[in-house]
């Protein structure tokens, strides 16, 4: 029996090694390092989203939106005015409605208007900022509407304008519209990895 | 086909046409009202602008079905609004118009601009007539008239 019983213990051991391995320990968790990591790699991808030109046109550190996948400078010398807005005359809600008007290739929704500029995620010289500096950006709550992670969660799941990019509409064209590199689902997920990790932020510039 | 209800001008109007038809035409082919004139196409140039909502809007992008209840005003009912009755008297003042194909769309976008900055600045001015295109060059006319008109107008606004 005593030999049977040390036989049952060694085969315990063997199999709870690997699983403790892949878990971490109970009350321990998986180690810091691995969730910063998991979660730096989680904003990479969100990083890779919010670069993209459906978001990144309205992010501008100018006073001026971009359009198209070559994000060049908005038509008709519209402006980004004291609200983000546009100009009395010269609104972005003048032309944007509240849904995108394909028959004309004119993108819409509710509350049209670039991003404050304390959410500019380019240089002056319309040059996407690093991933480390958009993280610090949108993480920072005195510049980002002093939204928490969760917070910042419900923005990138629920807000009208965050969820257009992936329903764009048609160019004028005809053609539709580029989307981001991931669905929006997965974007929230991403989001949501990276929210549970702490918002980790590259560290580099 | 469908059928619109529309308030232009304080009037209402009944049109049947196709949903994605922009305003424009729906003003210049179904309602007769000529006065707002096709540039661009493409909301480039202005020429277009009427007032949807009390918003200056480019009425050659944005299709009927996207207009809802909000009243339409066009360049027929300046003559009547006293922000538009100024501006047209010193247009005609400052003897703005060459070719006038775009000044009812200029009159339009500084209507716009006068009644929600009846005192504009140099800058204002700059930004808000700043996509309205004139081919004639009749910009310095424009913002002097533009300064004139704010000046007739009571401080807070007509």
């Amino acid at each position: 029996m005593p030999r049977i019983r040390a036989d049952l213990l060694v085969s315990a051991i063997v199999v709870a090694i690997p699983w403790i391995m892949s878990v971490g320990f109970p009350g321990v968790g998986a180690s810091d390092a691995t969730t910063t990591t998991q979660g730096l790699a989680a904003w990479e991808q969100v990083y890779s989203v919010l670069t993209s030109p459906r978001c990144i046109n309205c992010h501008t550190a100018t006073n001026y939106p971009q359009q198209g996948d070559e994000r060049r400078r908005h038509v008709a010398n519209v402006v980004r005015g004291p609200e983000d807005k546009g100009v009395p005359g010269l609104n972005c809600a003048g032309c944007h409605q509240e849904t995108n008007a394909d028959s004309t290739g004119v993108p819409g929704g509710h509350n049209w208007h670039l991003a404050p500029l304390s959410m500019r995620w380019q240089d002056m010289n319309d040059r996407a900022l690093s991933s480390a500096e958009v993280c610090r950006a949108v993480t920072d709550r005195s510049r980002n509407h002093n939204l928490d992670g969760p917070g910042l969660l419900k923005h990138h799941e629920e807000e009208s304008l965050v969820k257009w990019a992936w329903n764009p509409g048609r160019r004028p064209d005809g053609t539709m519209r580029t989307l981001p590199p991931l669905t929006h689902e997965e974007f929230v997920a991403a989001t949501r990895r990276w929210v549970e990790a702490g918002t980790p932020c590259p560290s580099s510039r | 086909m469908a059928t619109f209800q529309l308030t232009v001008n304080g009037e209402r109007r009944e049109v049947n046409v196709d949903p994605s038809t922009p305003l424009l035409w729906v003003l210049r082919d179904d309602l007769k009202l000529t006065g707002t004139k096709f540039g661009c196409g493409i909301s480039a140039c202005g020429a277009c602008t009427v007032h949807v909502g009390g918003v200056a809007t480019r009425s050659c992008i944005v299709p009927i079905s996207h207009i809802g209840d909000r009243p339409i005003v066009t360049i027929e009912a300046m003559a009547g609004d006293p922000v538009g009755r100024a501006v047209q008297d010193a247009w005609v003042a400052e003897d703005v118009v060459q070719c006038g194909y775009c000044q009812s769309g200029q009159i339009m976008t500084a209507v716009a601009l006068l009644k929600q900055t009846p005192r504009p600045t140099e800058q204002n001015i700059e930004e808000s007539m700043g996509g309205n295109l004139c081919r004639c060059g009749t910009y310095p006319r424009i913002r002097a008239a533009i300064r004139s008109a704010s000046a007739q107008l009571p401080k807070g606004g007509a």
